[in-house]
């Protein structure tokens, strides 16, 4: 009986799932907040996004992003280099350490929890782990923050141009399609269809 | 809305917020969801005291954020300081003024909203709300969204100091004043979690109920 009910996680309402048309959303019909999107049974679109976007944040991860040139001298920064370049100075580890959290570490944990989620869906077993996938997945959520890297990148570029000749690492040309990637993974991963996976597995 | 619409604290279920399973409540208020064992609370534990003490914290430290230096640039010829707003008079100056509005809308006005909108929230909260629920959650869902954006300054400045080590064009050295920008970050993030939406309106509910009486 209490499954026919959903409460809204934003002003705790009790009501009844609204059915769904195609391209619509739930929202709660007291404050408007999303409730659940339509289901969609395929999961390989999510999977696709999911291990493009794993794929180009591992090539983001592994060469320079950018570098800087100045009469023969020149330095280049990679993503976890710059997380390392804040750690390495004085009175700056939890800076640095903020640097690598936000940047590498919650990205790479919602990828591969995401591709381990769906990679076993799709090869028709549900995982083993799926509890705990899921719930680090809804608790790194707000801290992921690739896209503001990504900006600040922007700025920084700006910021040195009349000092030095910036030159671009391989990096940086996937970071346009790391940006759109994620998102769009975040975005079609659905979490409620996969608990109710689950729900079936008992 | 109706008034006659059940919460589910009011029907005694306990909603989890990982995985949205209703559980039927216990006298405990401890309990695990079933589902996927997350901690099930009936509202946040604590949350408008923690959300009180992480939003005073990060008023404090933001006077040290904007005021100290947050980097250091060295020369051969001269050394400079940087504060947060100086460093959007540089990009200003220097004619990326698009660039300039950016970075001042997510590092001064970004904070600085959030605060003033978690301070009008738990206000709301303890006063009682009478009217504007939907406008409070619609605040509250905007904070969750814009909180991020502030981190920007921290990223550039860890950039900066990663490129600029040469010594033909001097060094970039962070200064203590990031520390405590980075810290108003986290702590305002940590604040809007720690806020629960659910307490607008039953904050809203009791009013209906006993307020117009007292």
């Amino acid at each position: 009986m209490d499954q026919a009910l959903i409460a809204c996680h934003e002003c705790d309402l009790l009501q009844r799932p609204p059915p769904l048309g195609a391209d619509t959303v739930a929202r709660c019909r007291r404050c408007l907040s999303l409730l659940y999107r339509p289901t969609d049974e395929n999961i390989d679109r999510p999977l696709a996004f999911t291990l493009s976007a794993a794929i180009l944040f591992v090539i983001a991860n592994i060469f320079p992003i950018v570098g800087l040139e100045l009469q023969g001298q020149n330095t280049t920064a990679t993503l976890i280099g710059t997380a390392q370049a804040l750690y390495q100075q004085q009175d700056m580890k939890l800076l640095g350490a903020l640097v690598f959290f936000t940047t590498v570490l919650v990205p790479g944990l919602q990828l591969t929890a995401m591709s381990y989620l769906l990679i076993s869906l799709r090869i028709g077993h549900i995982p083993r782990m799926l509890a705990l996938a899921l719930r680090v997945l809804q608790a790194v959520r707000p801290w992921g923050m690739v896209e503001v890297f990504i900006l600040g990148l922007l700025i920084s570029i700006v910021k040195l141009r009349g000092v030095a000749t910036v030159v671009p690492g391989i990096a940086l040309w996937t970071f346009g399609g790391l940006l759109m990637m994620i998102a769009a993974a975040i975005a079609s991963f659905d979490a409620r269809a996969i608990w109710s996976k689950q729900d079936l597995r008992r | 809305m109706s008034a006659n619409a059940l919460t589910a604290a009011e029907a005694g279920l306990l909603p989890c917020l990982t995985c949205g399973l209703l559980s039927r409540r216990t006298h405990a208020d401890a309990a695990a969801c079933p589902r996927c064992g997350a901690r099930l609370h009936l509202r946040k534990p604590a949350s408008l005291l923690r959300a009180w003490t992480f939003l005073v914290a990060a008023m404090i430290l933001y006077i040290p954020a904007n005021v100290l230096p947050i980097m250091e640039t060295e020369s051969i010829f001269d050394s400079q300081s940087d504060t947060i707003l100086s460093g959007v008079v540089f990009l200003w100056t220097s004619g990326s003024w698009p660039l300039a509005i950016i970075v001042f809308v997510a590092s001064i006005t970004v904070p600085l909203l959030k605060m003033l909108s978690l301070m009008t929230l738990l206000i709301a909260v303890h006063r009682g709300v009478r009217k504007h629920c939907y406008d409070l959650t619609r605040l509250y869902r905007l904070l969750e969204l814009i909180g991020r954006w502030s981190m920007l300054d921290i990223y550039v400045l860890a950039i900066l100091v990663t490129l600029v080590q040469l010594r033909v064009f001097g060094k970039v050295t962070p200064a203590p004043g990031a520390l405590a920008f980075g810290a108003v970050v986290v702590l305002t993030i940590l604040a809007t979690m720690s806020f629960d939406p659910r307490l607008i309106w039953d904050s809203a509910r009791r009013e209906e109920r006993y307020g117009r009486t007292t």
